[in-house]
C-alpha cells in the first residue's frame, strides 16, 4: 500500500532531532502556563483526547493501518475504569490500569481478526467490531445504558495526592500525557518503529526481508489500543463520567478527524488536532447539529486540500520534522 | 415437527420474513457498494446517508408535490443519483490516484454533512410514510400472515438485484464496465470514455441506495439517522461476502438477513450482534471472505 505520510529529504533528517526537541519544549512550556489562562477542566479533557489521538496516530501514521473503531478501546476502558473506581472502590491508579488492561485485551482480540485483511477491509472490520461492542455496552447492565456511569470518584492517587483539586488533577494528567507521548516517540524511533514504517511503505518487501509483518502489526495494534485505553480510563477519572458517546462510532470518526487535522504521521499533529476539535466543540456547542456539519466539512477540506494536516504542512514548509 | 420442537410457526415465519426484508436492504446496499468499489476503488461511506436521502426524497415528493410512492420509486433514485454525479465530479475524481483510505475519509465527511443538514431541518424524530393503497392489506398463507407491501419489497429488490447482475455480467455495457475495472487505460485506448463511465457508475450505485431508501420509507420511519447504523452492518456484510462478485453480494445480503431473522427467533438478545459474530468467524476461517479473492 502507498504511504500516508510524506517522505522527508536528507537535510531535514539532520535537523529532525533538534526541531522536535524545540517543539517539545514549547509544548511543555505551554502546558505549564496554560492553566493560568484556560479553564483546567477543558485542558484536561483536551489532553485525554490528545493522548487518544496520539495512540491512534501510532497505527495510521506509522503502520499505515486505518482503524475506524478506536472508540471501542477508549469507551470500554472508560467504562471499566469508572466501574472499578466507583463500584469496586479501587484507587485511581489501579482504576486507570484496569482501563489500560481492557484496551490491551480488546486490542488483542480485534487485532488478531482485523490484521487478516488489508487496507479498506481493515477499516471496515474494526468499525464493525466496534459497533458490536457498542451494542453490547447498550445492553449490559453495569454500563448504565443512556445514563452511563456518573459521579465517578477521583480519589487519592497512591493514597497521597488528592485528585478532587482540579490543579492537582491537571498536573497528574499532564504527567501521564507526557509519559505516554514520550513512550510513543520512543516506539516510533526504535528499531521496532523502523520496521513498522517499512511495513507502511512496502509490506511485501518487508516480508521478503524476513520480517513477520503480521506480528509487528499485531503488537503495534495492541500498543495503540492499550494507550487508547489509558486515555479512556484517564478521561473517566477526570470528567467523572463514562457514557455511550465514548464508545459509539462518531467517537471513532472524531479521533480520525483530530489526527487528520493535525497531520497523519507527525509527532505533534494529533495533539494540536485534538485541542482544535475539542475547542471547536466547546465554542460551537450552542449551534447543535451544525457542529456535525462543520466536522464533515473539515474532513472534506483536509482530505482534498491539506492531506498533510496543519503540523505536516508547517513541517513541509519549514523543511523540518515535527 | 413444529409441535415436537415446541416452535411456533407463526412467530418463526414472521421473523424469517423480517429477516428477508432486512436481507433485501443488505443486498441492495452491498451491491451498490461493490459496484462503486469495483470502478472507483472507493468505499462509499456516504452510502447510508444516500439511502436516507432516498427515503426523504420520497417523503418530500409526497408532501410538496403530491407525487405518490410509485412515482417516487422512479424519481427519487434519479434525483439522489444526480447528487451522486455532482459529488463525484466535485470531490471524488481527485482521489483516484491516492491511497484508498482518503476516499473512505472523504465520504465519511460527506455522510456527516448530509446527516447533520437533514437533522437540522427535520429533527431526529421519525416521520411516517404511508404504505401505497395498492399494497395495503395482506394474505393469510395458512402458516403465516404475509403483508402485501413486504412481499412487494422482497420481489422488487430481488428483481433489481438480478437486473443489475444481468447488466454487468451479460451485456455489452457490462463487459465495458468489467474491462474498465480490470484495465482502464486499455479500455480508453479503444475509444471508450472511461471517466464518464466512472461518474455514471457512482451515480448508479447511489441511485441503488436511494431506491432501497424509498422502499424502506413505509416500513421504517423516515429519519436522518436511519442510514448510519445500517451502513455499518452492510460493511460487515461486505467483509463477509467479499466485494469481488456481484452475485456474492446478493447471496450474502439475503443469506445474512435470514440468519438474523432466525437468530431473532431463537436467541433474541444476540440478534443485533449476530452478523458481526459471523464476520469474526469468517475472518478466522476464510479471511478473504466467502466469495472474495485474496487481495
Amino acid at each position: 500500500m502507498t504511504s500516508v505520510a510524506q517522505p522527508v529529504d536528507k537535510a531535514a533528517l539532520a535537523n529532525g532531532e533538534r526541531s522536535i526537541a524545540v517543539a517539545f519544549v514549547i509544548l511543555l512550556a505551554a502546558l505549564l502556563v496554560a492553566p493560568l489562562f484556560i479553564y483546567p477542566l477543558f485542558l484536561m479533557k483536551a489532553l485525554c483526547f490528545a493522548l487518544f489521538a496520539c495512540a491512534f496516530n501510532l497505527l495510521i501514521g506509522y503502520v499505515g493501518l486505518l482503524s475506524f473503531g478506536h472508540a471501542l478501546f477508549f469507551g470500554w476502558a472508560s467504562y471499566i475504569s469508572a466501574h472499578a473506581a466507583k463500584v469496586w472502590g479501587l484507587p485511581p491508579e489501579l482504576a486507570i490500569l484496569a482501563g489500560m488492561a481492557t484496551g490491551a485485551g480488546l486490542g488483542l482480540v480485534v487485532g488478531v481478526l482485523a490484521i487478516r485483511r488489508q487496507g479498506i477491509y481493515f477499516a471496515m472490520i474494526t468499525l464493525a467490531l466496534a459497533q458490536m461492542m457498542y451494542l453490547v455496552a447498550v445492553q449490559a447492565k453495569f454500563t448504565g445504558g443512556e445514563d452511563g456511569i456518573q459521579a465517578v470518584p477521583r480519589g487519592r492517587l497512591f493514597g497521597v495526592l488528592d485528585l478532587t483539586h482540579d490543579m492537582t488533577m491537571y498536573f497528574v494528567v499532564v504527567a501521564i500525557f507526557l509519559g505516554a507521548f514520550l513512550l510513543i516517540y520512543r516506539i516510533v524511533h526504535s528499531p521496532f518503529g523502523e520496521v513498522l514504517k517499512a511495513i507502511r511503505e512496502n509490506e511485501p518487501r518487508a516480508i521478503s526481508l524476513g520480517y513477520k509483518t503480521d506480528r509487528y502489526k499485531l503488537v503495534a495494534f495492541i500498543l495503540s489500543a492499550t494507550l487508547a485505553g489509558l486515555a479512556g480510563g484517564l478521561k473517566a477519572i477526570v470528567l467523572q463520567i463514562a457514557s455511550l458517546t465514548d464508545v459509539n462510532w462518531p467517537m471513532s470518526g472524531e479521533v480520525v478527524l483530530m489526527t487528520l487535522v493535525g497531520g497523519l504521521g507527525t509527532i505533534f499533529g494529533p495533539v494540536l488536532g485534538a485541542f482544535t476539535i475539542i475547542a471547536m466543540q466547546n465554542y460551537l456547542a450552542t449551534f447543535g447539529q451544525w457542529v456535525t456539519v462543520i466536522q464533515g466539512a473539515i474532513f472534506v477540506m483536509f482530505v482534498l486540500l491539506f492531506r498533510r494536516g496543519v503540523i505536516g504542512e508547517l513541517a513541509h514548509w519549514l523543511r523540518i520534522r515535527l | 415437527m413444529f409441535e415436537l420442537l415446541n416452535i411456533s410457526p407463526q412467530a418463526l415465519f414472521g421473523q424469517l420474513l423480517i429477516g428477508l426484508i432486512n436481507g433485501s436492504f443488505y443486498a441492495l446496499l452491498s451491491l451498490g457498494l461493490a459496484v462503486i468499489f469495483g470502478m472507483l476503488n472507493i468505499i462509499n461511506f456516504s452510502h447510508g446517508a444516500q439511502y436516507m436521502m432516498g427515503a426523504f426524497a420520497a417523503f418530500l415528493l409526497l408532501e410538496l408535490t403530491g407525487l405518490n410512492y410509485w412515482a417516487a420509486l422512479i424519481i427519487a433514485p434519479i434525483i439522489v443519483g444526480a447528487t451522486g454525479v455532482i459529488i463525484e465530479r466535485l470531490f471524488l475524481q481527485w482521489l483516484y490516484k491516492l491511497d484508498h483510505l482518503y476516499g473512505l475519509l472523504l465520504t465519511f465527511g460527506l455522510a456527516l454533512i448530509i446527516e447533520g443538514l437533514f437533522r437540522n431541518y427535520f429533527g431526529s424524530a421519525g416521520l411516517p410514510y404511508r404504505v401505497p393503497d395498492e399494497l395495503t392489506g395482506g394474505h393469510n398463507l395458512g402458516f403465516m400472515f404475509l403483508p402485501n407491501y413486504r412481499a412487494w419489497v422482497i420481489v422488487a429488490s430481488l428483481t433489481v438485484c438480478f437486473a443489475t447482475w444481468f447488466v454487468i455480467e451479460r451485456t455489452r455495457l457490462g463487459a465495458y464496465l468489467r474491462a474498465a475495472t480490470e484495465n482502464p487505460t486499455l479500455v480508453r485506448a479503444f475509444g471508450i470514455n472511461v471517466p464518464r463511465m466512472i461518474t455514471l457508475t457512482y451515480g448508479f450505485g447511489v441511485a441503488l441506495a436511494a431506491f432501497a431508501g424509498v422502499m424502506a420509507a413505509p416500513i421504517y420511519n423516515v429519519s436522518p439517522q436511519m442510514g448510519s447504523e445500517l451502513i455499518i452492518v452492510v460493511f460487515a456484510v461486505v467483509v463477509i461476502g467479499g466485494m469481488g462478485s456481484i452475485m456474492g453480494a446478493i447471496v450474502t445480503g439475503f443469506g445474512l438477513g435470514i440468519v438474523e431473522g432466525l437468530t431473532k427467533y431463537f436467541f433474541p438478545e444476540a440478534s443485533n450482534t449476530v452478523i458481526f459474530v459471523i464476520m469474526a468467524l469468517v475472518l478466522l476461517v476464510r479471511p478473504a471472505g466467502l466469495f472474495g479473492r485474496a487481495r
